[in-house]
C-alpha cells in the first residue's frame, strides 16, 4: 500500500515513513488473520447434516481467555504505535530547531506569496523580498516558516517532504523542515479554501548553497533596482 | 395510549400520518433510499470527473470546481445525515425496538409521526439547495469556516443557509427520534426483558441515541453561531471580527466523533442479531460485548481532537489525543473477536442476510485497521487530507450503511412486509456490491498514499498525480458498477413486497421477540395478550433441548446457563 509514496526529500520524512510502516506491519498482521480465520470459519463450520452447533456462551473467563489474551496483543501494541508516533511528533510539530533561514508564507484565495527578509534578516523592512508562488529554500538548512492567511483556512502542504500544516487567518503558525536534496517539488494546498482550490499549487525549490545566494542576489537586483 | 389496536383506517391515517411504528419505520426506510439514490448520483458525477477529467458526464454534463466543491459537499452531507441516518437509527430503532422489547408501539406515537415529518421538512430544505440561486453548499460537508461562514469566500448563501437548516431541522428530528427510543426501551419492556434479555439490535440502537443525544447539543450551538455568521453578520467564526475558526472545528468533531457510532453501532447490532441465527450458536460473550460498546461510547466523547491534529490547534493536545484514539480499538477488539468466535463450531448458512453480515465483518475489519494509521498524530501529517482518508471513511461508513443496512433490510423484510424476498437476487445484490466495493475502494488507499488529496476538482492539475490516470479510470469504472448494482435489490425490494411468496411468522427460526408477532405484525402487535420472556435472546442449539432453539417467550422451567439466568 505505500510502495507508492512520493520520495522522501526531508530529514524527518524517513520517521514519519517509519511510523507508516511499523503501524502496516502491526495491521497487516491482524488483517491476514482475522480475514483468514474468518473465511476458515465459515467452511469449516458450514451447515452440515446432523451435525450441530456447540452451545458456547462466552460468559466465562476460561472461555473468554483468548479474547483476553488478543486483547492484551492489542493493547500492547497500541502503545508502542503511541510512544513511537509521539517521538516523531514532537520532532516535527513541537520542539522547532532555531532557523538557518526564516520566511514568512501569506497565503489567501488562491495563491501562495513568500516573504523573505532580505540582508537585514529583519521582517517589515525596506529590503524584504517578496515572492510569488515558488518556495526557494536552500539545501541541508533548517528552514522556519511562519504561515499566515488573509481569508480562510488553507494547508501549507510539502507531499515530499511529508509536511502539511493547515493556516489559521489571523494566526501566525510556525513551522519547520530541512530538505536533503535539490530538485524541484511540489506544494500543494490541502485544505478546501473555495472555487479555486485545485489550482492553489505552487512550487518548492531547493538549491544548494551557492545558488540559493545567488538566486537571493538575482532577486533582490530584480526588486530593488 | 397505542394500547388499542385501531380497527380499518383511512389511507391518509394508515399510509402518511401514521402513528404505527411499523409503518414510520418504513416512511423512513424509503426516504433513506430515496436520497441513497440522490447521494449515489452525486458520487458519479464526481468519480466522473476524478477517472475522466474535464469530459462531459453523460446525463449532466461538465463538472465544473464550482459544481464539484458542492458535490462533495451534498455526497458527504445527505450520506451520512439524510441516508445513514434514517436507515440505521430510525428505520431500525422504530421497527426493531418495539417488537424486541414486546411494546405494543413507541412510548410516545404521535412525537414519533411529528419527528418523521420534520425529517422530511429538512430533506427538502436539503435538496431545495440546488434549486437556490449561487447553487448548493460549497464549504465540505464539515462546513469549515470561515469558508463557510461568509458568501464572499464559498460564493454561495442560500445554499449554505439551507443547509443549516435542514440540518437544524435533522437534528431536532432525530432529538424527539431518540427520546422515544429512551422512552420506549426504559419503560415498555415486557415482564422477564431484563436488561441483560435484551437483543443486541437493541442494546446497539439504543447505544446510538445515547451517542448522539450527548454530543448533539455543542453542534446546535455551533450551528446557530453559523447561521448567524451567514445571515446576521456576525464574526463568530472570522477572525477579522475578533471570532475563531477553530471553534467550529471543535464542536463539530465533538459531535462527529460519537455521529460516527451513530450510524456504526446499529450496523454491529444488526450483525449480532444475525450470526447467531445463522450459526445456530449464542453469540460470544454477550456481556463482554455490552460492555464493550459502553466503553467505546465513553471514550468516543474523547477523541475528537484526531479530526484536528494538524488544524492548529496546540500541537502538545495531539499525543493525548493519540492515545485514546487507537485505544478504542479495545472495546472495538473486543466486539469483533466475540463475533468471529461466535462462528466457531457453529453451524453456518450462507442466507442473504448472513452474507451481508459477513460482508460488514470482512469489510468493517479494513476500516477500523486503517483508522488505526490516522489514529497516529505523526502519520496523520503525511495522510491527512489525502484519499487514503475517504478510503478509510468508506471502509467504515459504506460497510455500517450499506453492508449492515442491506442485513437488516434483508433479515427483516419477511417481518416487514410479509413477504419473502426473492433469494437469488439477494445473493447477485450482494456479490456485485462487495466485489465492486472493494474494486473502487481498496485502489483508494494506495492513490491517498500516493499523495492525492481530498477535494480537489482536476486531478491533471498535480503532476504527481500523472501516475494515477488509469488507476482512476478503473477506480470510476468499478464505482459505476458498484451503483448499477443496486439495480437487483430495488427491483427486488418493490418486486416482493407485492408478488413475494408469503412469509410465516418466524422464517428463521430465531429466538427474539419480533418473531413472535404475525408476518407483517399487526397495529398494536401482540394481539390481546403481551408475550412474557423467560430466557435470553440467544439459546440456540442448547444441549439439553432437543430442538435446536428455545425462543424468549417459551417457558421452559428454570434453564441453567449464564445466559439463562440474568
Amino acid at each position: 500500500m505505500f510502495n507508492n509514496l512520493p520520495q522522501n526529500i526531508s530529514t524527518y520524512g524517513a520517521d514519519i515513513d517509519g511510523i507508516l510502516y511499523l503501524i502496516y506491519a502491526i495491521v497487516g498482521f491482524f488483517f491476514v488473520t482475522m480475514e483468514g480465520y474468518l473465511v476458515y470459519a465459515v467452511v469449516r463450520y458450514r451447515r452440515r447434516e446432523g451435525v450441530r452447533a456447540v452451545y458456547q456462551t462466552g460468559e466465562t473467563w476460561r472461555e473468554m481467555r483468548w479474547v483476553v489474551g488478543l486483547v492484551a496483543v492489542v493493547v500492547f501494541l497500541d502503545f508502542l504505535i503511541d510512544f513511537r508516533g509521539a517521538d516523531t511528533w514532537a520532532k516535527v510539530k513541537q520542539d522547532f530547531p532555531s532557523g538557518d533561514v526564516e520566511i514568512l508564507v501569506k497565503a489567501k484565495q488562491f495563491a501562495w506569496t513568500f516573504v523573505y527578509p532580505g540582508a537585514d534578516g529583519q521582517f517589515d523592512t525596506k529590503d524584504d523580498l517578496t515572492v510569488p508562488r515558488i518556495l526557494h529554500v536552500p539545501v541541508h538548512r533548517k528552514i522556519r516558516l511562519t504561515l499566515t492567511s488573509e481569508d480562510v483556512i488553507h494547508s501549507f502542504c510539502l507531499p515530499e517532504v511529508r509536511l502539511k500544516q493547515d493556516i489559521l487567518p489571523g494566526r501566525r503558525t510556525p513551522a519547520w523542515f530541512e530538505v536533503t536534496r535539490t530538485g524541484t517539488f511540489s506544494l500543494v494546498c490541502a485544505e478546501l479554501c473555495g472555487l479555486g482550490h485545485t489550482k492553489m499549487l505552487g512550487v518548492l525549490e531547493v538549491h544548494d548553497d551557492s545558488g540559493y545566494e545567488r538566486w537571493l542576489a538575482e532577486t533582490a537586483k530584480e526588486m530593488f533596482e | 395510549m397505542t394500547n388499542d389496536p385501531h380497527g380499518p383506517q383511512k389511507f391518509i391515517w394508515k399510509y402518511i400520518l401514521s402513528t404505527d411504528h411499523k409503518m414510520i419505520a418504513k416512511q423512513y426506510l424509503l426516504t433513506g433510499l430515496v436520497m441513497a439514490l440522490v447521494g449515489a448520483f452525486t458520487a458519479y458525477l464526481m468519480r466522473w470527473q476524478l477517472g475522466y477529467p474535464n469530459t462531459n458526464a453523460p446525463g449532466w454534463g461538465l463538472v465544473t470546481p464550482d459544481k464539484f466543491n458542492m458535490l462533495v459537499t451534498m455526497h458527504g452531507t445527505i450520506m451520512v445525515f439524510f441516508v445513514g441516518m434514517p436507515l440505521l437509527v430510525a428505520a431500525l430503532s422504530n421497527f426493531v425496538i418495539p417488537l424486541q422489547i414486546g411494546a405494543r408501539d413507541m412510548a410516545f406515537p404521535r412525537l414519533n409521526m411529528l419527528s418523521y415529518w420534520i425529517f422530511v421538512l429538512s430533506c427538502v430544505a436539503l435538496l431545495a439547495s440546488f434549486f437556490v440561486p449561487g447553487g448548493a453548499p460549497a464549504g465540505g460537508w464539515t462546513g469549515y469556516p470561515p469558508l463557510s461562514a461568509s458568501e464572499q469566500y464559498t460564493g454561495v448563501h442560500w445554499g449554505m443557509v439551507l443547509w443549516i437548516t435542514a440540518l437544524a431541522l435533522e437534528f431536532a428530528s432525530f432529538t424527539m427520534g431518540g427520546i422515544n427510543y429512551l422512552a420506549t426501551f426504559m419503560c415498555l419492556r415486557v415482564p422477564g426483558m431484563t436488561y441483560f434479555r435484551v437483543p443486541m439490535a437493541t442494546w446497539f440502537l439504543i447505544g446510538a441515541s445515547l451517542a448522539f443525544f450527548f454530543s448533539v447539543g455543542p453542534l446546535i450551538a455551533g450551528a446557530v453561531m453559523l447561521l448567524l455568521d451567514n445571515v446576521a453578520g456576525t464574526g463568530f467564526y472570522i477572525p477579522a471580527q475578533g471570532g475563531e475558526p477553530l471553534l467550529w472545528q471543535h464542536l463539530f468533531w465533538f459531535f462527529g466523533h460519537p455521529e460516527v457510532y451513530v450510524i456504526f453501532l446499529p450496523a454491529v447490532g444488526c450483525v449480532l442479531e444475525i450470526l447467531p441465527v445463522f450459526s445456530r450458536k449464542p453469540i460470544f460473550g454477550y456481556r463482554a460485548i455490552v460492555w464493550s460498546m459502553g466503553a467505546a461510547l465513553a471514550l468516543s466523547y474523547i477523541v475528537w481532537a484526531h479530526h484536528m491534529f494538524i488544524s492548529g490547534m496546540n500541537p502538545r493536545l495531539a499525543t493525548p489525543f493519540s492515545i485514546t484514539t487507537i485505544l478504542i480499538s479495545v472495546p472495538f477488539a473486543v466486539i469483533i473477536f466475540c463475533m468471529l468466535a461466535s462462528l466457531r463450531q457453529g453451524s453456518i448458512r450462507l442466507d442473504t442476510p448472513m452474507l451481508w453480515g459477513l460482508g460488514f465483518l470482512a469489510t468493517f475489519l479494513i476500516g477500523g485497521l486503517t483508522g488505526i494509521f490516522l489514529g497516529s498524530a505523526s502519520a496523520d501529517i503525511y495522510l491527512h487530507d489525502t484519499y487514503f482518508v475517504v478510503a478509510h471513511f468508506h471502509y467504515t461508513f459504506f460497510p455500517s450503511v450499506f453492508f449492515g443496512g442491506f442485513a437488516g433490510i434483508y433479515f427483516w423484510y419477511p417481518k416487514l412486509f410479509g413477504r419473502r424476498y426473492n433469494e437469488t437476487l439477494g445473493k447477485i445484490h450482494f456479490w456485485m456490491t462487495f466485489i465492486f466495493f472493494n474494486a473502487t475502494f481498496w485502489p483508494i488507499f494506495r492513490v491517498g498514499a500516493g499523495g492525492m488529496l481530498r477535494r480537489i476538482a482536476d486531478p491533471t492539475q498535480y503532476r504527481i498525480l500523472d501516475q494515477f490516470k488509469e488507476m482512476n479510470s478503473m477506480i470510476s469504472v468499478a464505482a459505476f458498477i458498484l451503483i448499477l448494482g443496486q439495480v437487483p435489490f430495488v427491483w427486488n425490494f418493490f418486486w416482493s413486497m407485492f408478488r413475494g411468496p408469503a412469509a410465516d411468522a418466524n422464517p428463521w427460526r430465531a429466538g427474539t421477540l419480533e418473531w413472535l408477532a404475525p408476518s407483517p405484525p399487526p397495529h398494536g402487535n401482540w394481539g390481546p395478550g403481551l408475550p412474557t420472556v423467560y430466557v435470553g435472546p440467544y439459546e440456540y442449539s442448547r444441549p439439553d433441548m432437543a430442538d435446536d432453539f428455545v425462543p424468549q417467550y417459551r417457558p421452559v422451567g428454570v434453564l441453567g446457563g449464564p445466559a439463562g439466568q440474568a
